[in-house]
């Protein structure tokens, strides 16, 4: 009995803060939430920033997040696809369904890159069928669900729509700033190619100028074989490519191998706030960390 | 005069700081004006977006009237509690101005239906004369050379904004070369209850443990555990009824089941299924008839799960199944069972890969046999309580990626009883190495060598191996 008294206190006690209880399922979508929630909300993200986000698992702490979650932010272009749905099945949340008004779906009103046009099957390895799902490496994207994230917060908790229109302006004028200071430290380097194990920044690649068109695996998802390296290096070499991006859960050691062949630097990226170290939550850093790191690279003498 | 010479003056000393401060004011002002441009580009491109959004739509919209499809214009717009109901009509059939956080319709998103054909088969040699005797699974190997352990066609989705809708539709070829099909799984589930309820009816397989209630392609092993196939049935332990979950309010992960099914028929092994021949543990088994629900199958179980570290997760859970079966009139079948699930999936993980998983089951059975007066062919046989007990564990570490070595032991045995020999009660224990190769998500290879040893029967040794591929929707994969 009074284990169930106790219970059901610390019950009362979580809903008597009134803080929007919000799950983002990747950190990028995290730190936007948090940006614009500020101490109005509690955010969750469930991928770890260091993760595949293609291969999270389906832990069943899971199924209690989402049970007790007001809002449920997902990027939608199937990079939760072999995750989210069991979970949100056994979830019995009405609030966050995917018909509810809790349930954000970040993609929408994002001009999505690479949707495949003809005839798509799977020996073309694992292509997205919606698009790349990786559009929040580009800041105007970030701008387009920022203000999404805004309008929905304002619907659902209407008592603070004020503050979350505040921080989004805060939000969207620092965007504004630092996109500018952003094109301006890579605008140099326009044109320039670099190398990527899979194919995550078309986004970025698009905003900055910087061509991220040579790809360590040969098609999406499957592993890289000695012949494609070899081809690898051989347009490294011809094409003078001097950068490889290596992201925090994709193989180091085959980048290494390339970069040893062809006198390449390797340069820490993330997709995900927190993805490299001191970004933890904050999508801006991110992308102060990731042009500062870039256009140190490009900027070195040719070794 | 002197006001005109003091204005002269104080003009003069404004110019001259002015110029003083021209430099950082022209700066600044490039600055600003470079943002207003990158502004005004980004609302111009937005406003391209826009409109060929709009003419897009239009044009959608003429090609399906001509098609004769009836649309509403309507995007699939956020319904605000209530709304829906009072807004049924749409008033204008014009759309309403775009804005970014206004829903686009991307593609042809139409899943009312996922669909998936799962094909398993396995080749490989055995030394055991019997090899259907030596592999009680009913989707194991059953021979030498090749066997077509399971095609599985799976369909699946939200049937309306209530339920949820599954079938698993097996087809198998037999030993002797027949096509046999099976409904092995055809249920709906709940997706709205309140007070964290959900409620699952059909026919479904039952929520015991942990290996159970998963389809033959989730194993890690080419095989059934042999407690499982002795316990639950060679087919696993699955009938029509129906059970309601509750997500516990704990602060971890916990879950209580309850299940009700029917008891007769092959897929209920222990209880009241008639079996081949007629006979099980050497008493004939009567087809007795449900008279109330203390006749059916009760199926409590409980689950509960930590995350032990960042990248350890553990899932427990305790199952019983409670029922009447088939060797008389007033006779019960209980089976108990523990199940332990570890998994280590480390913080850089890619694809999945590396992790170690643990999975260990122990189940206990209690089987009340009636007394049997014996026939030509069956020796008489007393009333008597008939106690089994045995457990499988095993071990999968996915060392690189694609690639999952995995060692699976088997124990199972029987208190002795008045039917000795028997040999669905004799002990006999396993142990079970294999390699997976996943060439990707959708296929897999497998090795696996079984040493069997096997009480009056005396030792084996069986070698398969298995081939998966799955076509169609890839169903996102329960913990």
């Amino acid at each position: 009995m009074k284990t169930l008294l106790s219970l059901l206190a610390l019950l009362t006690v979580v809903t008597a803060q009134a803080k929007l209880n919000v799950v983002a399922t990747t950190a990028d979508l995290g730190a936007l939430a948090r940006a614009i929630g500020g101490d109005k909300i509690a955010i969750t993200s469930m991928a770890r920033p260091t993760e595949d986000s293609h291969f999270v698992d389906a832990r069943p702490s899971f199924i209690r997040l989402l049970n007790q979650a007001d809002v449920l932010i997902e990027g939608g272009a199937e990079l939760e696809a072999g995750w989210l749905a069991p979970l949100l099945n056994n979830a019995r949340n009405p609030r966050i369904q995917s018909d509810a008004i809790g349930h954000i779906l970040a993609l929408q009103g994002i001009r999505l890159l690479e949707v495949p046009t003809g005839p798509l099957d799977r020996s073309q390895g694992d292509v997205h069928a919606r698009g790349n799902p990786h559009f929040l490496m580009d800041p105007a994207n970030a701008r387009i669900v920022a203000a999404h994230i805004a309008d929905s917060f304002c619907k659902i908790d209407a008592a603070s729509c004020e503050t979350y229109r505040a921080n989004l302006k805060q939000f969207t004028d620092a965007l504004d700033a630092r996109l500018l200071a952003w094109e301006k430290a890579l605008a140099p380097f326009r044109g320039q190619h670099a190398v990527s194990y899979h194919n995550s920044w078309p986004y970025f690649s698009d905003r900055f100028g910087i061509q991220v068109d040579v790809f360590l695996e040969p098609k999406p998802g499957i592993p890289p074989t000695p012949a494609h390296l070899a081809n690898v290096i051989k347009q490294m070499k011809e094409q003078k490519i001097r950068v490889i991006f290596v992201e925090p859960s994709l193989n180091r050691r085959t980048a290494e191998t390339v970069a040893r062949a062809t006198g390449a630097t390797l340069v820490d990226v993330s997709l995900f706030p927190g993805g490299i170290k001191g970004t933890e939550g904050d999508y801006l850093k991110l992308f102060d960390a990731i042009t500062d790191a870039l256009a140190r690279a490009l900027s070195a003498p040719a070794k | 005069m002197k006001l005109s010479k003091a204005l002269g003056w104080s003009s003069a000393l404004c110019l001259a700081a002015l110029s003083l401060q021209a430099q950082e004011t022209n700066e600044a002002e490039a600055i600003r004006r470079q943002l207003r441009e990158a502004n005004e580009a980004f609302q111009k491109a937005m406003e391209n977006y826009r409109s060929a959004t709009e003419s897009l739509n239009k044009r959608i919209e003429a090609v399906e009237k001509k098609q004769g499809i009836v649309v509403t214009s309507a995007p699939p717009v956020y319904v605000v509690e209530g709304a829906a109901r009072t807004n049924a009509a749409p008033t204008s059939l014009l759309p309403k101005p775009w804005s970014p956080s206004d829903p686009v319709r991307i593609g042809t998103q139409q899943s009312y239906i996922g669909i998936s054909l799962d094909a398993l088969m396995a080749a490989g040699y055995s030394t055991a004369k019997d090899i259907e005797a030596l592999e009680p699974g009913g989707h194991d190997p059953k021979q030498r050379g090749f066997t077509v352990q399971n095609l599985e066609l799976t369909l699946d989705g939200k049937v309306d904004p209530y339920f949820r809708g599954q079938a698993n539709i097996i087809l198998q070829i037999t030993p002797e070369g027949e096509t046999a099909i099976e409904v092995e799984e055809a249920f709906l589930e709940t997706m709205s209850l309140p007070w964290n309820l959900q409620v699952k009816a059909g026919q479904y397989f039952t929520e015991f443990g942990r290996l159970n209630p998963q389809h033959p392609h989730a194993w890690d092993f080419v095989d059934q555990p042999l407690v499982n196939g002795r316990f639950l049935g060679a087919d696993g332990l699955r009938n029509p009824g129906a059970r309601v979950s509750w997500l516990v309010p704990t602060p971890f992960y916990s879950e209580l089941f309850l299940g009700l099914q029917n008891s007769q028929g092959e897929t209920a092994f222990s209880f009241r299924d008639t079996h081949e021949d007629g006979f099980l543990f050497g008493r004939p088994a009567a087809d007795t008839r449900v008279k109330s629900f203390s006749d059916m199958i009760f199926a409590p179980r409980y689950a509960a799960s930590f995350d032990l570290a960042d990248g350890h997760t553990v899932v427990m859970g305790a199952s019983a199944v409670l029922g009447p079966n088939a060797s008389g009139k007033d006779n019960d079948t209980q089976i108990y069972g523990l199940d332990l699930f570890y998994k280590w999936k480390p913080h850089h993980q890619s694809k999945g890969f590396p992790f170690v998983t643990w999975q260990t089951e122990a189940m206990w059975r209690r089987y009340e046999a009636a007394a049997f007066a014996g026939d030509s062919d069956h020796p008489a046989l007393p009333s008597e309580t008939l106690r089994d007990w045995g457990i499988y564990s095993q071990l999968s570490y996915g060392f690189r990626r694609g690639w999952v070595g995995s060692l699976r032991g088997d124990y199972v045995t029987g208190r002795s009883a008045a039917l000795d020999p028997d040999p669905d009660r004799d002990t006999r224990w396993r142990i079970s190495p294999a390699l997976t190769y996943y060439p990707s998500e959708f296929s897999k290879i497998r090795l696996q060598y079984n040493y069997d040893d096997r009480d009056r029967i005396g030792v084996d040794h069986s070698i398969w191996i298995q081939f998966e591929f799955l076509l169609g929707a890839h169903s996102a994969h329960k913990f």
